[in-house]
Order: structure tokens, then C-alpha cells, then sequence
């Protein structure tokens, strides 16, 4: 094969045969030039960082300090100066999470949805809801199929009905981590499943997989306003969310791993929420499970909840 | 059948002769000072009560000593009627003597932030229940410091069926208090298609 007619191009380092030197110059320094500004502009959009390191759980104390702090540069960018508290906190030992949700307490006012969306920074435009409060029917009992998620009216409880709120149950054997590929969601040991928004591809598995439907996808970068943002944020929790990944509850991680109770715990105004350790036999929800009739949602798939409905009449 | 009851009784004499001889062979204890029954001291935190504006406190106006026959009242028409069982009347629960404590039933004066041991002398399974944490609310600190919301905080005690509350300021700390209204829900969610 003759020089002439080679099917490959082959840059040389001093200029293409045939052209002028000046030539090969200016399209080595053009080239410069293109990689330059590439990287200037990925330094710009600031994701080399999350597009380069390794999965959360393989990262040390000091990535994951440098990963807190980057994750407080994107929001001061975003939102502007504001109090940022942003925490990367482990579980603490001796603790797994455990929920009540009293089904003749909740009166379905719906309280625990929006106090929800202002903790955890869910998209007001478009709509991200965490919790969902289906309206049931007193003699069909659970009955999701008949259920009305999006009831009106001027005052509740409605005469006939009751309320069951559906969220993250925390299952012990969650579908949905099951069926991530690339492992961006997992349940931390304190029982709460997480998911890692930088790891997350968007390919919605979980969603599929999710008996509870308690799973949200971002179709949108997330509309908020910088007066409506929460700047206590967790890293694997309630941080602001990009555009095309999984969102969930994760039981106000940023609350509860210090100590605190969740949001919509605090926010209902009939005292139908419990929660606590279940680990601890003096805690309260080791109290409903001893002495109230406990409902499983869904308990023949076998997913083994942290989530339980009682009845405490 | 005999022989081993035998057997068994003639062991049980021995072991507690021998427990015998143990107690009476140690040093004699002092008498232990009686530690106060849990219910004596305030033991929740609890928010202030949500008392209606003016009326507290009760000696602001009731400065005269008060007639304890019962009867019709012809003021406080703000807790009237009283819808809270039959035969109930005022001086059941509110002191005629201390205007501004509430009495248990056996005469002990109780200050309105410590009212659930009142509403527990009758609501003994709700009470139980309220100090577990079980029925009604708490916030604060799940492995700490909980404020207990009183039963007045969602009750209305003169008419106790739930129907609403509103969340009101109590001395600086945000409360909730009881209203005859019934409550209204937020906003049902956008339907999938109306998500743009």
C-alpha cells in the first residue's frame, strides 16, 4: 500500500505532507484551543467530579467531605446565600427505623404531603409528591383498585370513608434495589433505602418494581423557588434532585439520623404518626407492634416492611 | 402419685427454711424512703395550655367566694352547652376554692398544664395509650426530649368529639388548639395529565 492511498489519516507531529507549515500550526493550536474549552466548559457545568467518582459506598471520610462540600457549592450556586447545612451523617449503631401510621386516626387532610414537599425539596412545578392519601371506602376496606387519590372536599373526614397515606414502606427486602443496574440505590443499615442522585441513570427499574408506587421520577429539573428551599440538606436525602433521576422518602433522613422525628410526624394535626426505633423496646412503635392490630400493606409480597399500618381503638 | 407430692412439698419446706435462715441471718436494712408514685410530679413536657383569649386567668373575674350548688349557668355561654357525658358540670373539674386549678376527684389540686391527669381518671385506656406516645401527638426527639401535646391541645373539654384544630402561638412556642369547624384538606394532586 503506497503512501498516497492510506485509509486511515495519520497525524504527524511536524505538519501533513504537501501543506505549508503555518498551516499545520494553526490547526495544531486550533485543536488546543477545541480541548481547551471543553474542559472549561465541564469544569463550568461542575459534574467531572460527580461523573468521576466512585460509588458512595466505596468512597472514604474525606470524599465524602469533598463531596458535602460540592454539593453545598451547587446549591449556594442555585439558591444563593442562605444558612446551608449539608450533612452526610452515617446511621447510627443500634438503630433501625420503624413507622406507625394509625388508619382510625388520619382524617385524609393531606397535612403530611405538603409539609413533606417543603422538607424535602420535592419540584413544585412539575408536581413531585412523596406521599399519597387514598381515599378508601369504610365497607370495601383496602381496596387500592377503588381507592380515589385525588378527593375534594370541603371538609373531611368524609362520612363513609377512611384514609390510608402510602409512602416508602423501607422494606426489608426491597424489589427496588434489586433491580437497579448500576447499584445507585441500597438500604443503609439504620433500615432507611437511599438513593444516590449523581449514580442514578434514570432507567426507572425501581419504579417498575416498587409494589407501594412510592418512587418518584424527576421528568424535569426540579422547580423551586430560592425562598421555598430547605437548606438543611443530606446528601443522600432531601438535596435538591437533577433532572432525570429517582426520587423517594427516605424517613427525613436529615432529620431523624439526628435524632429528630420526620416532618410529616411533627405536621399531623391528629397525632396519627409514629415512629422510633425498632430496636428499642421502649420505644413507641415497639409499643404498637406489641399491643395494636398491625396491618401490612401488601404483606404477601413478602417485602417485609418497616411501615405499619395499626388501628388503635 | 403420693410419694412425689410428698417428696415435693418435703423440698419446698427446705428451700424455704433455708431462705428464711438467709434473711435472718443478714445485717437489718434501714427502711427505704417510699419513692413517689410516677403520677405525683409533672413528668411530660407539654406545651402550654391553648387557653380562648381573656378567660384565663379564672380569678380575674372570679374574685368572690363561689356558690357550689349545682345549677344552670347563665354565663360562659362560650363552653355552653356542655357536651362532655351526662350530669358533668363545672365544679366537677374546675376548683371552687383555687379558681385557677382544676381538682382531681379525690380533692388533689392539679394546674391546667398537668390537665391529662384529670381527662385520665375517666379515660384511663386513652391516658395509658397518651403516655406511651401512642395516642395523640408528639414532637421533638425520637431517642430525646418530646413535647406531649395535651389532650386540650386537639379536645375541646367541654366538648371533646375531635372535629378540627388549628395551629395557634402559645407564648412564643407554636401549639395547636381545638375548633368546632371541621378541618378542610390541601389540595388533592395533579392527575398525570394535567402535569406539564
Amino acid at each position: 500500500m503506497s503512501a498516497e492511498t492510506r485509509s486511515l489519516p495519520v497525524v504527524q507531529e511536524e505538519g501533513i505532507p504537501g501543506e505549508p507549515p503555518e498551516a499545520a500550526v494553526s490547526r495544531r493550536a486550533f485543536l488546543q484551543t477545541v480541548a481547551g474549552a471543553g474542559a472549561a466548559a465541564a469544569l463550568a457545568a461542575c459534574d467531572v467530579d460527580s461523573a468521576l467518582r466512585r460509588h458512595f459506598k466505596e468512597l472514604s471520610k474525606e470524599e465524602v467531605a469533598r463531596l458535602v462540600e460540592k454539593v453545598k457549592r451547587d446549591h449556594e450556586a442555585r439558591f444563593g446565600k442562605k444558612d446551608w447545612q449539608v450533612t452526610a451523617r452515617s446511621p447510627m449503631p443500634g438503630v433501625e427505623f420503624g413507622y406507625g401510621l394509625d388508619l382510625s386516626r388520619c382524617i385524609g387532610c393531606r397535612r403530611c404531603v405538603y409539609a413533606c414537599v417543603r422538607e424535602n425539596n420535592q419540584s413544585r412545578h412539575p408536581q413531585v409528591q412523596w406521599i399519597k392519601v387514598l381515599e378508601m371506602d369504610k365497607v370495601r376496606g383496602v381496596d387500592v383498585i377503588e381507592s380515589d387519590a385525588y378527593y375534594e372536599a370541603d371538609a373531611v373526614p368524609r362520612p363513609g370513608k377512611f384514609y390510608m397515606p402510602v409512602q416508602c414502606h423501607q422494606c426489608r427486602h426491597p424489589p427496588c434495589t434489586k433491580v437497579c443496574p448500576v447499584q445507585a440505590t441500597w438500604t443503609e443499615p439504620d433500615g432507611i433505602t437511599v438513593v444516590d442522585y449523581d449514580w442514578c441513570i434514570g432507567c426507572r427499574c425501581c419504579m417498575a418494581a416498587c409494589p407501594y408506587g412510592a418512587r418518584r421520577f424527576n421528568w424535569a429539573a426540579p422547580g423551586i423557588g430560592a425562598g421555598e428551599v430547605n437548606p438543611h440538606i443530606a446528601v443522600l436525602g432531601n438535596r435538591v434532585r437533577p433532572k432525570g433521576v429517582v426520587e423517594k422518602c427516605t424517613f427525613c433522613i436529615q432529620r431523624t439520623r439526628e435524632g429528630r422525628y420526620p416532618a410529616c410526624v411533627e405536621i399531623c394535626p391528629v397525632g396519627a404518626r409514629k415512629f422510633g426505633n425498632l430496636l428499642d423496646p421502649q420505644s413507641e412503635i415497639r409499643y404498637v407492634l406489641e399491643n395494636k392490630r398491625v396491618f401490612i400493606f401488601k404483606e404477601e409480597l413478602a417485602t417485609r416492611p418497616r411501615f405499619y399500618y395499626f388501628y388503635a381503638t | 402419685m403420693t410419694m412425689h407430692w410428698r417428696g415435693m412439698l418435703a423440698a419446698t419446706t427446705v428451700a424455704s427454711l433455708c431462705a428464711w435462715t438467709a434473711a435472718a441471718a443478714a445485717p437489718p436494712r434501714a427502711p427505704q424512703p417510699k419513692a413517689p408514685p410516677p403520677e405525683e410530679k409533672k413528668e411530660f413536657d407539654t406545651p402550654a395550655p391553648p387557653f380562648a383569649l381573656g378567660l384565663f386567668p379564672c380569678t380575674a373575674c372570679h374574685t368572690e367566694p363561689g356558690n357550689p350548688q349545682r345549677r344552670e349557668l347563665g354565663f360562659h355561654d362560650e363552653v355552653l352547652p356542655l357536651r362532655h357525658g351526662p350530669n358533668r358540670w363545672c365544679l366537677d373539674c374546675h376548683d371552687l376554692k383555687d379558681r385557677d386549678m382544676l381538682h382531681l376527684t379525690d380533692g388533689e389540686l392539679v394546674p391546667f398544664g398537668e390537665s391529662y391527669r384529670l381527662c385520665g381518671q375517666c379515660h384511663g385506656d386513652k391516658y395509658r395509650d397518651w403516655k406511651v406516645g401512642v395516642h395523640g401527638k408528639r414532637i421533638g426527639y425520637w431517642n430525646g426530649k418530646k413535647t406531649y401535646f395535651l389532650c386540650v391541645n386537639c379536645h375541646n373539654p367541654h366538648a371533646p368529639r375531635f372535629t378540627g384544630v388549628e395551629t395557634v402561638v402559645v407564648d412564643g412556642v407554636p401549639t395547636q388548639r381545638p375548633i368546632p369547624e371541621p378541618t378542610r384538606p390541601e389540595p388533592r394532586p395533579l392527575r398525570p395529565q394535567e402535569i406539564r
